[in-house]
């Protein structure tokens, strides 16, 4: 099968699964014991009339299926509706967030390639020495401590006692800025201290594996410098299964971000889900929701193609 | 874990006497006779080679003693009575013990916080004693922690041995019968599966409110998907054998093939990751009670202890949150570690030096 072919059938397995999941957060709206007027008037008494008029504003007077394909047919243009609380357009109260959200995201992605690759490698390459012992309780450690308590305890080290660092956030000042993209840092470091204890063991094992491999006897026979050997040719091998597992990593930052969000008072989009909870401000949560189980079919997505790319066979 | 299975296997053998008349089967036919002693004694073979594994593997057993303990002292914490609409021993005390040093909601809000001292600790009476200080309120950590294991722990067990009651027959089902019911299933396994754990959670929680039992019922909605998942594929690679076909061929029904004959030949990966689970499910709940979509402010749950003094600890008072957070890290911790030793006890050829994710997203 072609790369093309397979990146087709691979998308269209994931149609049924988008519209999956724009059914199940539209559902949990409708999964609410009570009337959804309620939510908007907010509990207020109303004469009939007006109540008609706000059902015919929220289309609330329509069948449940035509309210969905309304609801699916307006989000996929990005138009939300507004906020119960604040009245705004929810994509903007989104888009003025994700920024933030987003370059936590990569941020904290980047802390755990750039930290987990190296040290995995080097676990694999000195396994069952004190190196390798080491690594291991790293991740028993890294993968058991609640993100959150990280987060406090960094708080506590680099804010309050060193003062490298102000303990909130300078928003003010926006995203592309100096001091917020360092600020970020301390976020990134949490998400990604969880991320990487388990890629790292996932890089160890899986270049473990190839080690063993008899293509590395042959190239060690025929007299290539260890280096070589290592960079060239196991490197790359054991970098396939950890390329499908760095995507998953995608889901595991966005949980990640929901909560270290809340510890650091950072304004991204995981904040905003829980504070929007705490209101009980659906067409917000809905969105978020939406949003996020997209971002992870889309990673998903990303991740089977790189796959099939970088090893043919899993095509068939 | 392994007591629970054993029981399993003793009712699997009263199982097997109420759906088949084996007095019959057996008179007629001698081949019939040695069959349930056969099976009986596998199943508890292979438990009891696990759990002969198990016992030398001594970091795991650290890690069971951790947890016993943890689970003791939240238990003998302060006494625990019965509520008044219980019948006959209503208002009763069940359990006298009182190991806490202070009651966790004695309140001391003039002096507030306190830094942990050793001071007082050897002068007999647990007045004035703050080993892990005090918090805003001036209640006293050491007494708040202990106590406050009796939330963080029970969600734990109850969230997954709940979710396995969801997972395992509906992972059942689908691997058994196959077809459109599988179809079903697995589709909103993928479903579900495309939200973080945490995400699904705080939306389920969304709909439900806050609250004990709506935290439970949050985390056993997204906590069920791994055991349908693993329980089907296990399934579908077990029910080609031999011993399902004779089964059938005896005329046995659905429900007892997969009870008797499938299940626990399918149990091991579902019991290492249910292991493996409760950890995640504490610190699930954990994080659900400090980004404040938990139990109510007041309750001494890990979680919301953190989240009441999170600015106390951005502002040096560490105590105030180090010790929930440590009982949250000690805990987590010494579940993964009976995980693996679990999942090497039952995969002696696997990769021992390998980390679990334990299903955390």
């Amino acid at each position: 099968m072609s790369l093309q072919r397979f990146v087709i059938k691979r998308a269209l397995i994931t149609i049924p699964l988008l519209l999956g999941i724009s059914l199940l957060t539209f559902g949990m709206v409708h999964a609410i014991p009570g009337d959804p007027i309620d939510f908007i008037t907010l509990f207020t008494e109303l004469d009939p009339e007006t109540e008609m008029e706000i059902r015919a504003e929220y289309g609330l007077d329509q069948p449940v299926y035509i309210q969905y394909i309304d609801w699916v047919t307006s989000a996929a243009t990005g138009d939300f509706g507004r906020s119960i609380i604040t009245r705004d357009p929810v994509i903007s109260e989104i888009m003025e967030r994700l920024p933030y959200t987003l370059v936590m995201g990569i941020m904290a992605f980047g802390v755990t390639l750039a930290t987990a690759i190296p040290t995995g490698v080097i676990a694999a390459y000195y396994r069952n020495t004190k190196i390798d012992q080491a690594s291991r309780v790293f991740a028993l450690l890294g993968i058991a401590i609640p993100n959150f308590l990280l987060g406090l305890l960094l708080l506590l080290v680099f804010a309050s006692w060193l003062d490298l660092f102000p303990i909130l956030p300078p928003t003010s000042q926006g995203i592309v800025s100096y001091d917020m993209l360092v600020y970020t840092l301390l976020p990134a470091i949490t998400i990604g201290t969880g991320s990487t204890a388990l890629l790292m063991r996932l890089m160890r094992s899986s270049m473990v594996e190839e080690l063993d491999k008899d293509y590395v006897r042959t190239a060690r026979a025929k007299g290539l410098p260890e280096r070589t050997v290592v960079q060239k040719h196991v490197l790359r091998n054991s970098l396939i299964s950890v390329v499908t597992v760095a995507a998953i990593q995608v889901a595991f930052i966005i949980s990640g971000s929901v909560v270290v969000e809340i510890v650091f008072s950072y304004p991204g989009i995981g904040r905003l889900l829980v504070n929007r909870v705490g209101n009980r401000d659906f067409p917000v949560i809905q969105a978020i929701v939406l949003l996020i189980g997209v971002a992870v079919i889309l990673a998903n997505f990303v991740a089977d193609v790189l796959y099939a790319y970088l090893d043919p066979r899993i095509r068939y | 874990m392994s007591s629970e299975t054993s029981q399993r296997t003793t009712e699997r053998g009263r199982i097997r006497v109420s759906g088949f008349d084996v007095e019959r089967v057996e008179s007629r036919d001698p081949l019939s006779s040695w069959e349930p002693d056969l099976q009986s004694e596998a199943g508890r073979g292979r438990l009891e080679y696990a759990w002969q594994r198990f016992k030398r593997n001594r970091l795991a057993l650290f890690g069971a003693a951790t947890i016993v303990f943890m689970v003791l002292l939240a238990v003998f914490s302060r006494p625990i009575s019965l509520p008044n609409g219980f019948p006959v021993l209503a208002g009763q005390t069940v359990q006298p013990f009182s190991l806490a040093p202070a009651d966790p909601a004695n309140q001391d809000v003039l002096t507030g916080y306190r830094e942990p001292t050793l001071e007082n600790l050897f002068s007999g009476t647990a007045t004035g004693l703050y080993l892990f200080g005090a918090d805003w309120a001036g209640r006293d950590i050491l007494s708040r922690v202990m106590y406050g294991g009796r939330w963080s722990l029970s969600i734990g067990f109850i969230a997954v041995a709940m979710a396995l009651l969801v997972g395992i027959p509906l992972g059942s089902i689908a691997g058994y019968y196959g077809g459109k019911v599988d179809e079903i299933i697995m589709r909103l396994v993928d479903l579900l599966y495309a939200f973080p754990f945490i995400v699904l959670a705080i939306a389920v929680i969304a709909v439900l409110g806050r609250g004990y039992w709506e935290m439970i019922l949050a985390l056993v909605v997204v906590g069920w998907l791994p055991y349908a998942r693993i329980i089907r594929g296990e399934i579908l690679s077990v029910k080609e054998n031999e011993y399902v076909t004779a089964a059938k061929a005896l005329g046995s029904r659905d429900r007892s093939i997969i009870t008797r004959h499938i299940l626990p030949n399918a149990m091991a990966p579902v019991i290492v990751q249910a292991t493996l689970s409760i950890g995640t499910t504490v610190l699930v709940a954990a994080a659900l009670g400090f980004i404040g979509l938990g139990l109510s402010p007041a309750s001494a749950e890990w979680g919301v202890m953190l989240n009441v003094e999170q600015d106390a600890i951005a502002r040096g008072r560490w105590w105030a949150g180090l010790f929930p957070g440590l009982a949250i890290f000690v805990f987590v911790m010494a579940i993964n570690l009976v995980g693996d030793g679990v999942r090497d006890a039952f995969d002696p050829q696997g990769d021992q030096s390998d980390t679990d994710t334990g299903g955390l997203r």
